[in-house]
């Protein structure tokens, strides 16, 4: 969205942290990691190791958060029990 | 506090999502390790480069701790100045604390346009710690070979050719070149081994005066491997002693990530394409496997065991 | 206060001093140093409450204090001839991110050849980097204005930075009487304020991102439009000053130019020696004038015009080439000036001092005689002339 001078802080500071989050990076995604909760040992190596971030601990589960998740698949590469299969995003 | 186990690793984010580096990108993981390390009390200054340009992509920014980006080869100088201008005005009473103030730049803004600024910065012991993320290249303006470019990569400046191996040089030695400055905490990192990073970006925040880190960040699309990569084969760079784990302290080097058991360079070589045409070429390899061979001795790694 | 005796440089240094800066980071260049010596003694003694950093160059120096700027501290540096270059890149930056950075020049020729004696070639090379340039007359200018660039460069409506030039060894190195103001007067004039966009972990913004073609034009738009607008903080912050110690200069300093038949327009120290010949030519009935300019940007064009109006010939002197243009730098400005301004008076150029050569009385007379021609025959032979080179 275009910005008019106005609207734009002096210098073109950005003063809302984080303001990146309004650009919903999923959409790069070609596969999708889906964690089967029955294996998951709640390690947190695919948590720590997520560039995006695009996984988080909600109510004590590493759970993706498909807006944000480019499907780099570093996470199901990296999961020491095999619970995060890469699945391919249905057209 | 040092981290033992990755739960010990804050879950405060302060760093993206929504950035725009490259998927599996190595930068990104560093970025969010570095700012959750240190914390919300920070001033992050980034040089020129993938990060800068895929972070603060205006109006948005990934960042969550006040950043400055200002130029390419002078990172280390702005950091002097924000540090300078926070000891001034803690000690004025306009602001009650003083920060973090990190540098982030990678391989080119650090061991090529930037290394002047950087020398000006540690000589002087201003008090920041730098890190350098090294993707090996310049990634950003489309993979051109820079000074800290592995002998035998290909790039598209250090093309493989009748006459050419590829980049013809080795690696320059950032953490030497940082230490001959006699600060007292150096080190090197790298994304596979987070907790290993993240107590090194602690202590180093903790030492006085100018720290440095050589973080090695695998680039997928510059080194030509697969996006799900990026952690195997910078755990590869460790266990071959092609990057081995090491900190500086008051001078002394220890090795903090002991590998008993070594890997052949070819096992770290044969997963990235920007090795691949040095694969049906053994006398090259074996130049890679002397100077791997030379660091595991040095390091106290193991012997290579198949 | 009472009246001591200061160069140009340790005018500059004394005012710095008073206005409680609080880091300031520079790289010795002659000749400039002196300025930064004193500046390092004030610190070194505790008389300035500061942080100097010694950086290895002219870049650095002015990264650094971008940076420490940005962190809300009151900078500054200073610099001459090659390190201004070297600073070029990171003036548009300084500009662009809106940072009220202060910079003394002791303006000095630029290599090849290498030489370290005054011309304006190096400032002339900053024109476009966005940034006010002041220009001194003398050692107490150089002080009063330092004084203004900070309350100018910090004013809400402005956040820019300001380059104050003095020539090189001439102004920088030449000792005079300066009467300062008393250090409370100078902090209620350019008092220190806190800014609304500063690097602070409390409140996180992000500086200097990237502005791609769909933001790009508006940020640069809204920096080059502060630089516009800042004149009226100029003048009035002049206006101010006066009020307070006595002295004030204005957008330039025009002396007889009411009823002239040629100006000679100058930048710099050289404006007094103008001043001089051109009474001197007056008392031979000659209708000669003088015009100093003070402010270069932003361009004080509608006031220029409507000086230079009432001349017949305007002949400006350049201490600066623009190798393969119609004239030097100042020239296309003042001529540009006066056609936007539908002033129909001839303009011809001069180059002279170019690397510290002298310019003396005998040369201003032959700058005023050529503007004299021009008015009397009405035309003009020779747009640009070389005064002082040995053809």
């Amino acid at each position: 969205m275009p910005k008019k001078v106005s609207e734009m802080e002096e210098g073109f500071v950005m003063t809302t942290p984080r303001s990146s989050m309004q650009t919903k990076t999923g959409s790069w995604r070609a596969f999708k990691p889906v964690i089967d909760y029955s294996k998951c040992i709640s390690c947190a190596i695919c948590w720590s190791y997520c560039p995006e971030p695009a996984i988080f601990l909600k109510d004590g589960k590493y759970t993706v958060d498909y807006e944000y998740c480019k499907g780099c698949g570093i996470c199901a590469a990296e999961c020491p029990v095999k619970a995060i299969t890469m699945v391919r995003e249905s057209d | 506090m040092p981290y033992k186990t990755l739960k010990d690793l804050p879950l405060e984010e302060y760093f993206g999502p929504g950035h725009r580096l490259c998927q599996g990108c190595g930068a990104g993981i560093i970025a969010r390790l570095v700012t959750k390390v240190a914390g919300a009390n920070t001033i992050i200054v980034n040089a020129t480069g993938c990060v800068e340009v895929s972070t603060t992509f205006y109006p948005d920014t990934a960042w969550g701790v006040p950043y400055i980006h200002v130029a390419f080869e002078n990172a280390a100088a702005a950091a002097s100045g924000v540090r300078a201008a926070f000891n001034a005005m803690v000690r004025k009473g306009i602001v009650d604390k003083n920060p973090n103030v990190i540098v982030l730049a990678g391989d080119g803004g650090t061991a090529d346009i930037g290394i002047q600024s950087l020398s000006g910065a540690l000589e002087r012991g201003d008090h920041i710690l730098y890190i350098c993320y090294d993707n090996e290249a310049y990634m950003n303006t489309g993979i051109q070979r820079s000074g800290a470019t592995p002998y035998g990569a290909w790039t598209t400046t250090s093309p493989p050719g009748k006459i050419s191996p590829g980049q013809k040089t080795t690696k320059k030695d950032l953490v030497g070149i940082a230490v001959a400055h006699g600060i007292k905490y150096a080190a090197t990192a790298t994304v596979a081994y987070l907790l290993d990073a993240a107590n090194k970006i602690e202590k180093a925040l903790n030492t006085p005066g100018a720290t440095f880190m050589h973080f090695l960040s695998p680039c997928t699309p510059g080194w030509r491997i697969d996006t799900a990569n990026t952690i195997k084969v910078s755990r590869l760079a460790v266990q071959t002693a092609l990057w081995p784990l090491y900190e500086v302290v008051d001078g002394e080097y220890i090795t903090t990530v002991k590998v008993p058991k070594r890997l052949p360079v070819i096992e770290y070589l044969k997963v990235q394409g920007r090795f691949r045409h040095l694969l049906n070429k053994p006398e090259e390899i074996a130049k890679i496997q002397a100077y791997a061979d030379k660091l595991a001795e040095k390091f106290g790694y193991g012997p290579i065991s198949p | 206060m009472k009246t001591i005796l200061l160069s140009g440089n340790t005018a500059l240094s004394y005012a710095v001093k008073q206005l409680a800066v609080d880091v300031i980071s520079a790289y010795p260049i002659t000749p400039q140093t002196t300025m930064v010596e004193k500046l390092s003694e004030y610190v070194a003694n505790g008389e300035l409450d500061a942080e100097f950093i010694p950086v290895e160059s002219e870049h650095s120096a002015l990264s650094s204090v971008l940076a420490a700027s940005a962190a809300g501290a009151r900078v500054f540096t200073s610099t001459s001839s090659q390190g201004l270059l070297l600073m070029h890149e990171i003036m548009f930056i300084t500009a662009g991110l809106r940072l009220p950075v202060v910079m003394g020049i002791a303006d000095r020729a630029i290599s090849a050849p290498i030489n370290i004696w005054n011309d304006h070639s190096d400032i002339m090379a900053q024109r476009d980097t966005g940034w006010i340039s002041i220009f001194a007359e003398s050692a107490q200018e150089s002080y009063d204005r330092t004084i203004q660039a900070y309350r100018i460069a910090e004013d809400e409506n402005v956040h820019l930075p300001v380059n104050l030039n003095f020539d090189g060894f001439i102004l920088t190195h030449t000792y005079e009487p300066v009467t300062p103001i008393d250090d409370e007067l100078v902090l209620k004039y350019a008092p220190k304020k806190r800014r609304k966009l500063v690097l602070d972990p409390n409140n996180p913004m992000t500086f200097g991102g990237l502005g791609s073609p769909e933001y790009y034009f508006e940020a640069k738009y809204q920096a080059i439009k502060a630089l516009e607008n800042s004149m009226e903080t100029i003048i009035e912050a002049d206006k101010e000053y006066k009020k307070i110690s006595g002295r004030g200069y204005g957008l330039y300093n025009a002396y007889m130019t009411e009823d002239s038949d040629t100006v000679l327009v100058s930048l710099g120290s050289i404006g007094g020696s103008v001043r001089e010949i051109v009474r001197r030519m007056r008392r031979d009935g000659l209708k000669v004038g003088s015009l100093s300019l003070k402010l270069f940007r932003p361009f004080p064009a509608k006031e220029l015009a409507e000086v230079l109006s009432k001349t017949k010939c305007v002949v400006v002197l350049d201490k600066a080439s623009s190798p393969g243009a119609i004239g030097g730098p100042l020239f296309l400005e003042i001529q540009a000036t006066l056609k936007s301004f539908d002033v129909n008076v001839p303009v011809i150029d001069i180059i002279a001092g170019l690397g510290g050569r002298e310019i003396g009385p005998e040369d201003i007379r032959v700058m005023l005689n050529k503007g004299l021609k021009v008015a009397s025959e009405k035309k003009v032979d020779k747009l640009l002339d070389y005064v002082g080179v040995y053809l």
